[in-house]
């Protein structure tokens, strides 16, 4: 009974924390044109940064997960938590349009791709889908190796502080891009996907012998 | 506002760690995986630089890697399926029909 | 209502009174906490409310914050409460349409009318043992029903229910519409893979390719009121519309019309329902993903599938039926009645969101008993069929509608009055059908020799 309770107050409150989250970024960051006319409202200055610590640590947590996991779904798991704190942070960076195409192609199609893939090449009796990796050690060398690299260029290069402009809506702002500056590679694009799509069908399906 | 390079800074450690997952791990669909990570790491590095420099180009180019890595996903999941059809093995290593003797 | 041997049952008055008092006071307090709270969550009117009612500066009070999350929080609680309520109040109608369409009784135990069946099920679900399958994934197992519920629960957030009646006006609204349902899937295919179970991998494998196929028709035919409306945001799309039949976007546009058949096609596909429900096929695949799945987990993946007909019809209402519009109220009388952006809102202004409330409500449970019906009157297709349906016909027809559109909006920028025009003649034409439909119904019925019965409730 108790046991039963807790847990449905635990569901209540999680999904309830998770609308929340989600109105909160609405109205941060991506909220109407209606909004942004009236004077900002005293939200607290420090939230942002508890947000953008938070995303990233998931974001970090996945990524790990992906890279060091011996359970194959399990790396499909990290990988979604990933691309979702990924996503959260686009909506920081003023790219609403973005961090909604990310959730859309990512996580409805790329990693549903992933799912489907992993299915379709494990036996179902195997339970602990297995991942075979070259050891820890050597990657973490490598990430050792690489990581600093970065990391320094990021700090060090002395990066002009242009003041950033007001969250805009960028969905009208990116259409307009794509088809002027960005035309040609846009439909580049178009043309890839076109390819991919009947490469994609050509290469996964069953040979049809002839005799 | 954070500022951009706490961005660049999340990039890079994104980035590195998806670049050890392709090196270390030998399942072709996690390499996979593991590339999609770095895809977003430069994702997240031309967002932030777009919104530093107000720049809309950086959407532009983030829009073209989401729209590639969504081909590359389909036609590499294809070549996965394919593989592991003929040769019942999803593991990199074992992909080497053609590599010289020796 | 619960008649054991040893108790009086109570006597039909009384069971009348206690399900229309428990109805009554359950969906006007939910309706009754939406209109307030969806409204009352937009940052000016918190600062209005502090300045006029608690009678402080919201500049410079220091627990502004705390109320903006205080009542946030409680907006989303509402919301979610909503979803739950809503889902089971569906399943009783469905179970009730049903019934009737199959000459049966069907609910008719707990409350009048069988109504407070859904209440006596879902306590029922909650306290049967939570069993994981030995050989499962114990994790994935779990996870699982998170991951459909919170795609669920997302979509409420850009949900319109009246004018200023939303938890948040997302400038993308329809788009992440679309994207949130993408956890779902990851879900389905989560509990398909982690029962272990034959049957659950079945049904888990085929719901992804569904919904995967499904979501390009869908995605093409939403572009449709997009284009027409020139904004993807719920509430925009919504005010481009105008309250009377020959102003929606489904009758002003011919080409909406085969979007919206589309999209609707499409939506029953994801949403697993009949003749789609290939995922949960009873007859070949036990219950499919869901076949292992029992008590409190069971719950949710039950709750999500038939709240989602609410979610379903509220956005076919939105991008397609006009939404809340009221007639002979226009734009400016929102704005006069609305009265100065930072102050309270007066009386009229809450009668017309009331009303506009009432409108979207109304409409929405309109469609979702069309939904309804289709469930209980087609028979299941067969997954080639399902597949060639998605990709030789919707996805061609969905991409000629959304070219068709694009030379309808330049044709239309020329000459303004063809909307009207063709809108009078689609809303004829619609009014026509449904009347033929209606005397071929009742012919229908004379030669069998039946009769229309509606006492036996």
């Amino acid at each position: 009974m108790t046991q039963t309770t807790g847990k449905l107050l635990g569901w209540i409150l999680g999904t309830a924390l998770a609308i929340g989250f989600v109105v909160v970024m609405g109205q941060l960051a991506i909220g109407p044109a209606a909004q942004s006319m009236v004077p900002a409202p005293a939200t607290s200055a420090g939230l942002t940064e508890v947000l953008f610590y938070v995303l990233a640590g998931v974001t970090i947590a996945g990524a790990a997960g992906v890279a060091l996991s011996h359970n194959i779904l399990y790396s499909a798991i990290g990988l979604l938590m990933a691309l979702l704190g990924a996503g959260s942070l686009y909506v920081f960076l003023s790219a609403d349009f973005l961090a909604v195409a990310q959730l859309l192609i990512y996580i409805g199609g790329v990693l549903v791709l992933v799912l489907f893939a992993v299915m379709l090449t494990n036996r179902i009796t195997e339970i602990t889908v297995s991942n075979t990796s070259l050891g820890l050690w050597g990657g973490l060398m490598l990430f050792v190796a690489v990581a600093p690299v970065l990391l320094a260029v990021a700090l060090v290069t002395p990066w002009a502080t242009i003041t950033p402009a007001a969250a805009a809506h960028t969905t009208e702002t990116i259409g307009d891009a794509l088809l002027s500056r960005w035309l040609l590679p846009f439909e580049v694009a178009s043309l890839v996907l076109l390819a991919s799509l009947v490469g994609a069908v050509a290469i996964a399906r069953k040979e049809i012998k002839a005799d | 506002m954070v500022p951009v390079q706490w961005y660049l800074l999340l990039a890079a450690v994104l980035f590195g760690v998806g670049l050890v997952g392709v090196l270390i791990k030998r399942n072709a669909l996690i390499v996979m995986m593991c590339i999609e990570l770095m895809l977003n790491a430069a994702n997240l590095t031309f967002l932030a630089f777009a919104r530093q420099q107000g720049n809309i180009g950086g959407h532009a180019i983030a829009f073209f890697v989401i729209a590639v890595a969504a081909a590359e996903a389909a036609v590499g999941l294809a070549i996965v399926i394919a593989i592991y059809r003929t040769t019942g093995s999803v593991n990199v290593d074992d992909v080497r029909e053609l590599r010289e003797e020796g | 209502m619960l008649s054991s041997p040893q108790r009086k049952p109570f006597s039909p008055r009384a069971v009348l009174v206690i399900t229309l008092a428990v109805g009554v006071l359950l969906f006007g307090a939910l309706f009754t906490g939406i209109l307030v709270l969806t409204a009352a969550i937009k940052p000016v009117m918190i600062a209005a409310f502090l300045r006029q009612v608690v009678g402080v500066d919201p500049a410079t009070w220091p627990h502004t914050t705390l109320v903006t999350w205080v009542s946030m929080a409680i907006t989303a609680l509402i919301l979610l409460t909503f979803g739950a309520v809503i889902s089971g109040a569906t399943v009783w109608w469905e179970m009730r349409v049903s019934a009737r369409m199959q000459s049966r009784i069907g609910y008719n135990r707990a409350g009048a009318g069988g109504f407070l069946q859904w209440i006596a099920d879902a306590v029922k679900l909650l306290f049967k043992e939570d069993l994981i399958p030995a050989e499962a994934d114990q994790l994935l197992f779990r996870v699982a029903p998170y991951f459909v519920m919170t795609g669920f629960a997302l979509t409420f957030v850009a949900l319109p229910f009246g004018e200023g009646l939303v938890a948040a006006d997302l400038n993308v609204g329809i788009f992440y519409m679309v994207a949130v349902t993408a956890l779902v899937v990851v879900g389905i295919l989560l509990a398909g893979w982690s029962s272990n179970s034959k049957w659950a991998l079945f049904g888990g494998m085929r719901a992804a390719a569904q919904v995967v196929s499904y979501e390009i028709p869908a995605g093409i035919a939403i572009m449709v009121p997009v284009l027409m409306a020139g904004t993807l945001s719920m509430q925009g799309i919504i005010r481009a519309q105008g309250a009377w039949p020959w102003q929606w976007f489904v009758f002003t546009n011919p080409a909406a019309t085969v979007a919206f058949l589309i999209f609707f096609i499409s939506q029953l596909a994801e949403g697993n329902r009949t003749p789609f429900d290939l995922p949960e096929a009873d007859s070949e695949l036990v219950a499919g993903y869901l076949s292992e799945y029992s008590g409190f987990r069971f719950a949710l993946f039950f709750l999500v599938e038939f709240g989602n007909l609410w979610v379903m019809a509220a956005v076919l209402t939105t991008l397609f039926l006009g939404g809340w519009q009221i007639p002979w109220v226009s734009a400016a009388d929102w704005t006069a009645a609305r009265g100065a952006l930072g102050d309270l809102p007066g009386a009229g202004w809450w009668g017309l969101q009331l009303l506009s409330m009432l409108v979207m409500v109304l409409k929405t449970l309109v469609v979702l008993n069309v939904i309804v019906w289709i469930r209980w009157t087609l028979p299941r297709i067969r997954i080639d069929q399902m597949m060639n349906l998605c990709w030789k016909y919707l996805v061609p027809f969905a991409f000629a509608a959304f070219v068709f559109t694009l030379l309808w909006q330049v044709l239309l920028a020329r000459v303004p009055l063809l909307a009207t025009f063709t809108g009078f003649i689609m809303t004829g034409l619609f009014v026509a059908m449904a009347a033929l439909f209606g005397r071929q119904v009742k012919a229908n019925i004379a030669a069998s020799g039946d009769h229309v019965d509606l006492t036996n409730w």
